[in-house]
């Protein structure tokens, strides 16, 4: 079945993983992988593909938006842009179930965008507006929806392992089959309490799913000047959490890591690492030189691994599609994040009596039951 | 039509920049994520990548400029099939004035908020003591006493003809959480040594037997770990109350308890919020020196968000933890070891429950009034029974809660003894004693016959020789003083 050679992994995301992974049970597969591979891409139907796309290319465009609204002074503070990166959590949302929660560090705009939550919202909360999903306290940074089950949007490096880890726990006692999708990237990798969460996660069989993000910088500092393993998948190895590596590139084998990762969970065999290899083409935040890398680095990942061409060239070679299609396509993305950019450039800033709601929620009245 | 490039912010603190170098130059066609131009800020020197493609057109502001203003265009961009000749007709078109009045806009929204934020924080009709006041209530949430309730008393909150009963605070404890965990199936608590151990205070004790594994948790040390899973158990629906063996040991925590669990409700603009309880015992037990030896009443009393309460008797710690474990909020319980083992008459009610954000006056007295809470009410009630035999009467108020704080009740005695001493084991600076004293300066200036004093633990580590311990804590002798000090006796 799934035994294989161990590869070393670490370093550019590979465009071909494994291959042979598809018979048996997440089960069946996860118990082999000592070798922590990854399985082969999914194949994806013209429809899978379409919405892929529009995806991926709804949080690149949105995200050049808040780029230039930022820049034009609309957006203030932190602001830390997804671009390169759209193909993991898009891939991952392709996997998921109703039901199932997401809870991510600050890098969440994609996040936010692949959940469901409406682009008009988290455009205002990140101008400081009204509308925005946290009436404008939360901003860039923090931000929720209860309803499309995203938990954050945290702006402490790491803070959101334990608490992904929390949400699973709460699927596990009230015996749903939910799982928590719990992002982090290189950086919020060498915190303690990501290690204090595996093992509690491991030693309760609790249903996370641990997606690393590894677009190799944390901040301006290289994988290989803050980590003695590089290889992120082997994180959980003293946890008993198996894990892989996954081309964070290429949306169709975040799906089908996904989906491995999930029937895993699932099934009540505990949590899994996936590590995204992915790469994110802007600075760490908008106030980033980005003195650490070199730009031919940035414009060869972009001109040969870019994940929303990967599916553009399928969209007209595999299925068929003309220019036209795929422009319609473009056109549909970039009327939404114009109407969204638009909505939070005059939606009215929050009324001054918002300083002093939502420190407390009401007790409800203590009736007894 | 010509896009306009802006200059732009490049730091959340950048006005405005040096435009230190053009990469690109006039004709030279541009895609998408190119370096166009280098710019110096107050922090770096910054590389602007053009964010369309085309051609560029024209350049507006020559490199080597300084104090280029942020939203300045400094060139324009020609699209594809667009010559030199779009220059003229284009510029000042739909795309200049779009982004134009977008920077008016900002700056126009930036002056409009200075005024509002100026007006909020312009004392209402120039009375700075009544605007704080005002500015108060959110904090302190809606559990005010009645103010007509000038007595306050225990007597008030236990219908009469109820029996009480002797129950140590241990215990009083241990009920709370097994009526709560009868009452609502969400509930349940982690911690190390809950379960199989039953406790490491035998506060738990039972619990496993009665509630089984699933609801009641044994955790590894991972005090960071499992406060913030328990954070994330509560944003899943759960009510978890979570025991710190110790409160030394949240400071592992911290950063969970205060980034995660307080502030939630408000970066969520009220959508969802942290139903959690924190629980343990804080403060100084016996001879366990400085790491296991501190009161955190100050500390977290300072995070809006949180509610803290640190009760005395057992019958306000079977109360207060009742209504912790249905409080919506993330709610902080201080315990004390040495109290856990202190028999109080508790009034034997089905669902006895107190409210937080309430203080008791535990002692009627009108010469001074003496404000402490936790295990600084044994310092301070021992004192007032002392002074009595001297002919001083002392008003004993226990807070009970430390946020919100029962400030109304506290600001009554005092305008009736018009002195005030506080009472705690925690370090003197910016104790809750300092905000108390503040508050009642600001509040019952005129009222005052005496500055009011603090009886605090020394601002020193807590030292492991004994004497040394006893001198490092308040004693009661110190709060006799402290009070024949404000009442000009001796």
């Amino acid at each position: 079945m799934a035994a294989r050679s161990r590869k070393s992994g670490a370093g550019a995301p590979s465009t071909e993983k494994g291959g042979t992974a598809k018979a048996g049970s997440a089960h069946e597969i996860v118990k082999t992988l000592e070798h922590f591979d990854a399985p082969a891409p999914a194949k994806f139907s013209r429809d899978e593909d379409v919405r892929a796309y529009r995806d991926m290319l709804l949080i690149r465009r949105f995200e050049e938006k808040a780029g230039q609204l930022y820049g034009m002074g609309f957006i203030g503070g932190f602001c830390h842009l997804y671009i390169g990166q759209e193909a993991v959590v898009v891939g991952m949302q392709m996997a998921m179930k109703e039901g199932d929660e997401v809870v991510t560090g600050y890098r969440d705009h994609g996040h936010m965008l692949a959940t469901g939550m409406e682009a008009r919202g988290v455009m205002a909360e990140l101008t400081g507006r009204r509308s925005g999903y946290s009436k404008g306290k939360g901003g860039s940074m923090h931000m929720f929806s209860k309803e499309k089950k995203f938990f954050g949007g945290h702006g402490i490096v790491g803070a959101q392992v334990p608490i992904g880890t929390g949400l699973a726990f709460s699927n596990k006692y009230n015996g749903t089959d939910a799982i928590a999708i719990t992002y982090f990237g290189d950086g919020a990798a060498n915190q303690g309490q990501v290690y204090e969460s595996f093992n509690m996660a491991s030693l309760w069989k609790l249903p996370v799913v641990y997606v690393i993000e590894n677009n190799r910088y944390a901040m301006g500092t290289s994988v290989s000047r803050a980590s003695a393993e590089t290889n992120f998948s082997h994180r959980g190895v003293s946890f008993k959490i198996p894990g892989f590596q996954v081309d964070g590139m290429d949306v169709r084998a975040v799906k089908a890591a996904g989906d491995l990762a999930a029937e895993h969970c699932r099934s009540g065999d505990g949590p899994i690492i996936l590590e995204m290899m992915t790469y994110r083409y802007r600075g760490h935040s908008m106030s980033d030189p980005a003195k650490y890398r070199t730009r031919d680095e940035v414009q060869k990942m972009r001109s040969e691994s870019d994940p929303i061409e990967q599916v553009k060239k399928r969209l007209v070679s595999d299925h068929g599609m003309s220019e036209d299609d795929v422009k319609a396509v473009d056109k549909e993305v970039r009327d939404v994040v114009a109407d969204a950019a638009d909505f939070a450039q005059n939606d009215p800033e929050p009324d001054v009596s918002e300083l002093w709601t939502d420190i407390y929620a009401e007790a409800v009245p203590q009736a007894a039951e | 039509m010509p896009t306009e490039i802006l200059m732009p912010a490049l730091s959340p603190t950048m006005e405005e920049g040096t435009l230190a170098k053009w990469v690109k130059q006039v004709g030279d066609s541009v895609a998408a994520g190119d370096v166009i131009a280098e710019i110096e800020t107050d922090k770096a020197t910054m590389e602007v990548e053009a964010v369309d493609e085309g051609t560029l057109g024209k350049i507006l502001v020559d490199e080597g400029s300084e104090g280029v203003k942020v939203n300045t265009p400094i060139a324009l961009l020609l699209a594809e099939g667009e010559d030199e000749s779009a220059l003229e007709s284009g510029a000042g078109g739909a795309s200049r004035g779009a982004t134009a009045s977008a920077a008016e806009d900002t700056s126009a929204t930036r002056e409009s908020d200075e005024k509002q934020s100026a007006k909020a924080s312009e004392p209402a009709g120039g009375n700075a003591v009544e605007d704080m006041s005002a500015r108060r209530v959110p904090a302190e949430g809606k559990t005010h006493p009645d103010p007509d309730d000038a007595e306050g008393a225990l007597a008030q909150e236990i219908p009469e003809g109820t029996e009480m009963v002797s129950v140590t605070v241990r215990e009083a404890l241990r009920d709370a959480m097994a009526e709560e965990m009868r009452r609502d199936e969400m509930v349940f608590v982690m911690g190390e040594e809950v379960a199989e151990y039953q406790g490491a205070y035998k506060i738990t004790q039972g619990l496993l037997d009665e509630f089984g594994a699933r609801r009641v948790v044994d955790t590894p040390i991972t005090e960071h770990g499992f406060a913030g899973l328990g954070v994330g158990a509560a944003f899943g629906g759960l009510k978890p109350i979570v025991e710190f063996m110790t409160f030394n040991f949240a400071m592992q925590a911290i950063d969970q308890i205060i980034n995660s669990a307080a502030k939630t409700l408000y970066m969520a603009g009220g959508q969802m919020g942290c139903p959690i309880v924190f629980r343990g015992p804080n403060g100084a037990a016996a001879r366990v020196a400085a790491q296991h030896s501190q009161d955190y009443a100050a500390w977290y009393s300072h995070v809006p968000g949180l509610k803290v309460v640190q009760p005395f008797t057992a019958a306000d710690a079977k109360g207060l933890l009742k209504s912790a474990i249905r409080d919506p909020n993330p709610v902080i319980f201080l315990e004390n070891e040495i109290l856990y083992g202190h028999s109080f008459e508790i009034p034997k009610l089905d669902d006895w429950t107190v409210p937080i954000g309430k203080a008791r006056i535990h002692r009627k007295g009108t010469d001074v009034t003496i404000v402490s809470f936790g295990i600084g009410m044994t310092y301070a009630v021992k004192a007032a029974e002392e002074l009595a035999k001297e002919g001083i009467e002392a008003e004993v108020i226990d807070l009970r809660t430390i946020r919100p704080m029962d400030l109304d009740t506290v600001i009554r005695s005092v305008k009736k003894t018009n002195r005030c001493v506080t009472v705690e084991e925690g370090f003197p600076q910016s104790s809750v004693g300092a905000h108390i004293a503040s508050e009642i300066m600001v509040r019952a200036f005129d009222h005052l016959d005496a500055p009011v004093l603090k009886v605090a633990g020394k601002d020193v580590p807590m030292p492991y020789a004994a004497n040394l311990e006893k001198l490092a804590l308040p004693s009661v002798k110190e709060v006799i003083d402290a009070v024949k000090a404000v009442t000009y006796r001796d």
